[in-house]
C-alpha cells in the first residue's frame, strides 16, 4: 500500500511529495502506532520494536540525533582505541602526556619568567605556566587529533553508517584523558610548591566545558573542511604553533595593554585559560567583559561547526 | 500481511565528474574561485557547464523487497549495485528518490571494517562490533561464540598486524557473522579467505536466511547467487535491468553477455596485448551458445610489442561449481618458441562433454621463468552450453535437475541385472544405444 500510493510519478520531489509521503508514513506505521511511543522515549530493547528508517532525497534525517544516542557506546570505543593506540609500542607510554607539558613549561618558565622577567602576580612562575598549559594542551591537541580524525578513519566513513559527529567528538574525549592525567600532575605541582587553592576552583569543571566546547567547535570546523581541503594538514600545525605564542600560556594575559584586551579576547583560549587560572591560583581578578567575549566566540564557534558538519556530512564518504 | 523490509522508489544518485577532483582539490581553488567567480560568471556558464560532467550511478530504481526475502543483486561493474548498497547502508545519500526501510538494519561491505593493525584480536572484537552497530552487552554475551567461530583462540591477545592474511579475515567474519539484524546488507565480503572458510561464510547466510530475515546480497559469485537467493536483481547502467526468479535472472543475464564487448588487456610491463579473446564452434563461427558434444574452440589474439620468450598459456573451463577441465601448457609443455607481433594462439576443446549450464573460460599467461604473471589468472570469455539432453539419450524424470548437477560427463555404460548395457554419452546427438 506505501508503493501504491507514492508511485504516481512525479518528476521533481515537490512539496506535495513530501507531505504526502509524512502521511504515509503514519498510516504505514498503524499497527505499531502504539509501539512507537515508548520506542522513541525509550530506546533500550532495540531488537523488539521495529525500528523504521527512511532515506530521502535532499532532506536531512531527523533521526540523526536519536541515532547519536543509539550508537553511543561508539564514543567510549573510538576514544578507548585511540588513547590504546596512541601509545601502543612506546617505552613509557602514558608519561608522555606528563613528559610533554613538563619539558614545555620548563622551557616556558626560564624563557618569560628567567629570561623575559614577565610579572607573575606572585605566584610561583611554573604554577603560573603549567595552570595556562593545562587547557592549552588539551585545547591544541583536541584541536589538531578531531582535525584529523576524519581523513583518518577514512576507511570507516566509506563503508559503514554512524553518525560522523562520533568521531570528532571521541577524538575529543581521547585528549581530554590525557588533560585528566596532566591535571594529576598539576596537583601534584601544587602541593610541591605548598599551594592551595582558591575557592574559586570550584567553579574549574565550567571553563573546563569552555574549552571542552572550544575544541569541539574548531574541530568540528577542520574536521569537515579537512575532508575537502587537505591544506588544513598544513595549516593545524602553524595554528598550534602559534596559538602558544598568541594565547597567554607563558605569561598572563595581564600584560596585555588594558585596551586590547577585548580585542585579545576573540581568541576564545584567552578566557578559557584566564579562567583556569582565576580557579586554580586566585591571585588575578576576573576580566568580565573579555570573559564574555571569550565565551560568546566559543558559543558561535560550536553552533557554526556543528552547523557546517552537518551540511557536509552528507557528502563525506563521496569526497573523502 | 507479510510486510515489506525495504522500499526504494525512484532513487537516482548522481555523482559531479570532474568537479573537485580535475580542477584540484586544493583550497587554493576555492579561493580563486571565489575571487573569480563574479568575473566567470559574467564570462560565460557555458564553459563551467562543460567542466562538470554528470554521471547517474543510479537511475530511477524502484524495488519492492518483502521480509524473509533473500535477493540477490547482480550485474557488471560500474552497474551501480554498490552504489545502491551504500545507499542503503546510509553512507552516501540519495540524490533522488526515497527509500523506506521498515527494521533494524545492518550492512557489511567490507569484513574487518574498523580493525586496527595495533589493536590485538581481542579489543578487535569489540571495537568492530561497536562500529557495526553491537552494543557492549551485547558484544559480551556473544564474544566466545565469535572467538570460537573465528578458531583463532591462540592469538586473542596478539596485535592483528601479526595476523596472517586468512586469520585477520576469519577474525573480521566472525564479529560480522554475530550481528543480528532484521535486514542485512552483503557485498561482495565472500570473495576474501580461503575455500573452506568461503563455505562456512556461504552456511552462516544460509542460515541468516532461513531464520526468516530480510538479505540483500550482491556478488558476482553465481553460485552463491543461486543457493542462497529466490529472487534476483539485474543491475544495468544504474538500472533495473531484470527482476525475478534468480535462475531466470542469472539465466538472461549469462546469455546478454554475448552482446557485450570482448575481453582485452594488456601487461605493459611485458608489452603484450590480449586483443581480444573469442569463442568459436564446430564451423568455425562466433558464438557463446555450445550444444553438449561441440568443439570449443578458444582463440586468443594477441600482439606483442616486446619479444616474450616461452611464455605459458593456460585456460580453465569453469562452471558454477568450479573449474572442469583445463588446457595447461606448464602441464603440456607445449610452449611458443616465442611471441613477437600480432598472432594467435588457438586451443580447441573436442566434443566438450558439458551439461547445459553457464560457463566461463579463464585464462593465465606466465613468463618463461614460471613465476611472474603476465596476464593474471581472470574471466576471459563466457558461454553457455543449451541443448535438450533427451536427444542425447536422457530420458530421466528429473532432466530439470541437470542444471545443478557435476557439469562435466564423461560418456558412461550403465551393465543392468537383465544384461542390458546402456552407454551414455554426451558426445553424439543419438537415439539411445541399446544393445
Amino acid at each position: 500500500m506505501l508503493s501504491a500510493s507514492t508511485k504516481a510519478p512525479t518528476a521533481q520531489p515537490t512539496d506535495s511529495e513530501l507531505s504526502s509521503v509524512e502521511g504515509m508514513e503514519h498510516d504505514a506505521a498503524g499497527p505499531q502506532a502504539a509501539e512507537r511511543g515508548p520506542e522513541a522515549s525509550s530506546k533500550v530493547p532495540r531488537t523488539s520494536h521495529r525500528s523504521q528508517l527512511v532515506i530521502e532525497a535532499g532532506r536531512t534525517e531527523q533521526q540523526y540525533w536519536r541515532d547519536l544516542w543509539s550508537y553511543r557506546e561508539l564514543f567510549y570505543f573510538l576514544a578507548w582505541r585511540d588513547l590504546l593506540v596512541r601509545y601502543k609500542q612506546t617505552a613509557v607510554g602514558v608519561a608522555w602526556s606528563i613528559i610533554r607539558p613538563l619539558l614545555t613549561m620548563v622551557v616556558l618558565t626560564v624563557v618569560f619568567g628567567k629570561l623575559g622577567k614577565m610579572p607573575s602576580g606572585g605566584v610561583p612562575y611554573s604554577l603560573l605556566v603549567f595552570s595556562g598549559m593545562l587547557p592549552w594542551l588539551f585545547f591544541s591537541t583536541a584541536m589538531a587529533e578531531s582535525g584529523n580524525s576524519l581523513v583518518a578513519n577514512s576507511n570507516l566513513i566509506s563503508k559503514v553508517y554512524f553518525p560522523r559527529l562520533i568521531i570528532i567528538v571521541s577524538s575529543v574525549i581521547a585528549s581530554f584523558v590525557d588533560f585528566l592525567i596532566s591535571a594529576v600532575f598539576m596537583v601534584g605541582l601544587m602541593i610541591w610548591f605548598r599551594y592551595a587553592p582558591p575557592i574559586n576552583v570550584l567553579f574549574l569543571p565550567l571553563f573546563v566545558l569552555l574549552a571542552f566546547a572550544a575544541s569541539l567547535g574548531v574541530g568540528l570546523w577542520i574536521a569537515a573542511l579537512m575532508v575537502e581541503y587537505r591544506d588544513f594538514r598544513f595549516i593545524v600545525p602553524f595554528m598550534v604553533q602559534f596559538g602558544l605564542y598568541i594565547s597567554p600560556v607563558g605569561f598572563q594575559s595581564s600584560v596585555v595593554p588594558e585596551r586590547f584586551r577585548v580585542l585579545y579576547s576573540l581568541n576564545p583560549m584567552v578566557g578559557v585559560i584566564d579562567g583556569f587560572r582565576w580557579c586554580l591560583l586566585g591571585r588575578q581578578n576576573v576580566h568580565w567583559s573579555g570573559l564574555a567575549v571569550s565565551v560568546v566566540g566559543v558559543i558561535v564557534l560550536i553552533t557554526s561547526g556543528l552547523w557546517y558538519f552537518r551540511k557536509t556530512e552528507q557528502t563525506f564518504a563521496d569526497v573523502i | 500481511m507479510p510486510g515489506t523490509a525495504i522500499t526504494i522508489e525512484n532513487l537516482g544518485k548522481r555523482y559531479v565528474i570532474g568537479h573537485q577532483r580535475a580542477k584540484g582539490d586544493g583550497m587554493r581553488h576555492a579561493i580563486e574561485s571565489a575571487i573569480r567567480a563574479p568575473v566567470t560568471w559574467l564570462r560565460s556558464r557555458r564553459e563551467r557547464k562543460l567542466q562538470l560532467v554528470d554521471f547517474w550511478a543510479l537511475k530511477d530504481v524502484s524495488l519492492q523487497i518483502n521480509q524473509g526475502e533473500v535477493v540477490g543483486i547482480i550485474g557488471r561493474n560500474g552497474a551501480g549495485k554498490s552504489t545502491l548498497l551504500k545507499i542503503l547502508s546510509r553512507i552516501t545519500v540519495p540524490t533522488k528518490g526515497r527509500i523506506h526501510i521498515d527494521g533494524r538494519i545492518a550492512s557489511l561491505l567490507e569484513v574487518g571494517t574498523g580493525f586496527h593493525q595495533e589493536l590485538t584480536g581481542r579489543e578487535n572484537i569489540f571495537l568492530n562490533g561497536a562500529i557495526l552497530g553491537m552494543t557492549r552487552a551485547e558484544i559480551i554475551r556473544k564474544f566466545d561464540e565469535i572467538v570460537a567461530f573465528s578458531e583463532i583462540e591462540e592469538f586473542l591477545d596478539t596485535p592483528v598486524k601479526r595476523y596472517s592474511s586468512g586469520m585477520y579475515v576469519r577474525l573480521a567474519f566472525a564479529v560480522a557473522a554475530h550481528l543480528e539484524p532484521e535486514i542485512l546488507i552483503v557485498d561482495e565480503v565472500l570473495a576474501v579467505g580461503d575455500m573452506d572458510f568461503q563455505k562456512k561464510c556461504l552456511g552462516k547466510m544460509e542460515g541468516f536466511a532461513r531464520s526468516g530475515r530480510t538479505v540483500l546480497f550482491v556478488s558476482h559469485n553465481m553460485e552463491a547467487i543461486r543457493s542462497l537467493c529466490q529472487r534476483a536483481v539485474w543491475m544495468k547502467d544504474g538500472k533495473v535491468n531484470k527482476d525475478g526468479l534468480t535462475d531466470e535472472v542469472v539465466e538472461s543475464y549469462f546469455n546478454s553477455t554475448s552482446n557485450e564487448p570482448r575481453f582485452s588487456c594488456s601487461s605493459p610491463e611485458y608489452g603484450l596485448t590480449i586483443r581480444c579473446v573469442r569463442l568459436k564452434n564446430d564451423q568455425g563461427q562466433e558464438t557463446r551458445h555450445f550444444r553438449p558434444g561441440d568443439d570449443l574452440a578458444v582463440e586468443i589474439s594477441y600482439d606483442a610489442q616486446k619479444l616474450i620468450e616461452k611464455p605459458i598459456v593456460a585456460l580453465g573451463i569453469v562452471g558454477t561449481s568450479g573449474s572442469c577441465f583445463t588446457s595447461n601448457m606448464l602441464l603440456d609443455g607445449n610452449r611458443p618458441a616465442r611471441l613477437e607481433g600480432a598472432g594467435q594462439i588457438i586451443c580447441t576443446f573436442k566434443s566438450i562433454p558439458l551439461l547445459p549450464q553457464n560457463y566461463i573460460v579463464k585464462m593465465v599467461v606466465r613468463a618463461a621463468n614460471i613465476r611472474d604473471l603476465i596476464i593474471n589468472y581472470q574471466e576471459v570469455a563466457h558461454f553457455s552450453v543449451v541443448g535438450d539432453l533427451a536427444e542425447y539419450g536422457y530420458t530421466g524424470e528429473f532432466l530439470e535437475y541437470a542444471r545443478a548437477s557435476t557439469p562435466v560427463v564423461v560418456p558412461y555404460e550403465w551393465r543392468l541385472p537383465d544384461g542390458k548395457a546402456i552407454s551414455v554419452s554426451l558426445s553424439k546427438r543419438v537415439a539411445n544405444l541399446a544393445c
